[in-house]
């Protein structure tokens, strides 16, 4: 049983995506730093999974769906905001500051 | 040996998502985020879950990576000249931010498989919690009882029917946004 050591490790990889959200400004490997997010999450179900039952397993079949409806619709924003902007830099998106 | 094979992919895990983090061409991170993946992949089977194992490389490291890699062939991204990573203060709050959260989440480490027992039992009522976790392997016995497959195919589709139901809107959504998103004109 690698309960403990299994959910230390999602913890790690959870953090580490954390920091490559806020330490990265190109957008595609921001969406990846996510992706490293929701696997660590995934890591968590499958581990209390073996514990519980077979719950956190389908937990993770959802979790995989939304990330890949996410990472459809996320690319396809990625696409056009190139095409306005020529960049993915989020330093040169700043409509919003005003 | 289990352990040792555990903590090899865990090491491995770790050190390409670092890399993934860290590396400054978007081709080469996404690559360690794949390597990352696969590392996952093999603790999912070692955590007696084969079958997400597999899918989890299937799908998220072939598929979802496969995506990710057209883009970045699409638009050219792959050659960088100036890096995108932040300067001392983004490297200061990612570290910050980072270690608060390993911090906060570190105490799990040391969770065993008796105490998450002793803790339902004490603060709940939930007979069927406390069965599973008493022996702690409710897995490995519903695997044992209808497959790997069959236990996780029975009550997707009949427990969590209506979630798996509202899945497949939720990918139809996903369909139709990426396509009018990707075919507008600017």
């Amino acid at each position: 049983m690698l309960l403990g050591p299994a959910l230390g490790l999602s913890a790690v990889l959870f953090s580490l995506g954390v920091a490559g959200v806020v330490l990265r400004r190109n957008a595609i490997v921001l969406f990846m730093c996510v992706e490293l997010m929701l696997n660590a999450v995934n890591l968590a179900f499958v581990a209390f999974a073996q514990v519980y039952g077979v719950g956190g397993y389908l937990m993770v079949f959802f979790v995989m769906t939304v990330a890949a409806a996410e990472a459809a619709v996320g690319l396809a924003i990625i696409l056009a905001v190139f095409r306005h902007h020529q960049s993915i830099d989020l330093q040169n998106i700043n409509l919003l500051h005003g | 040996m289990t352990e040792a094979v555990f903590y090899f992919f865990a090491l491995a895990a770790v050190v390409s998502a670092a890399m993934c983090v860290l590396s400054r061409s978007p081709v080469s991170a996404l690559i360690w985020l794949v390597q990352a993946m696969l590392a996952l992949g093999a603790i999912f089977v070692l955590l007696q879950a084969q079958f997400i194992g597999i899918i989890q490389i299937l799908v998220y490291a072939g598929a979802i990576m496969v995506l990710f890699l057209f883009i970045i062939m699409l638009l050219k991204l792959g050659r960088v000249e100036t890096t995108d990573i932040r300067g001392p203060a983004g490297m200061a709050a990612a570290l910050v931010v980072g270690g608060l959260i390993v911090a906060e989440l570190g105490g799990l480490w040391f969770y065993t498989t008796p105490r998450i027992g002793r803790e339902v039992r004490a603060s709940a009522g939930n007979v069927l919690a406390m069965q599973a976790f008493e022996g702690g392997r409710a897995a490995q016995q519903d695997a044992a009882a209808h497959g790997v497959v069959g236990g996780i195919a029975a009550p997707l589709f009949q427990l969590y029917l209506v979630p798996f139901e509202i899945t497949s809107l939720l990918l139809l959504a996903a369909i139709v946004g990426a396509v009018v998103l990707a075919k507008r004109r600017a």
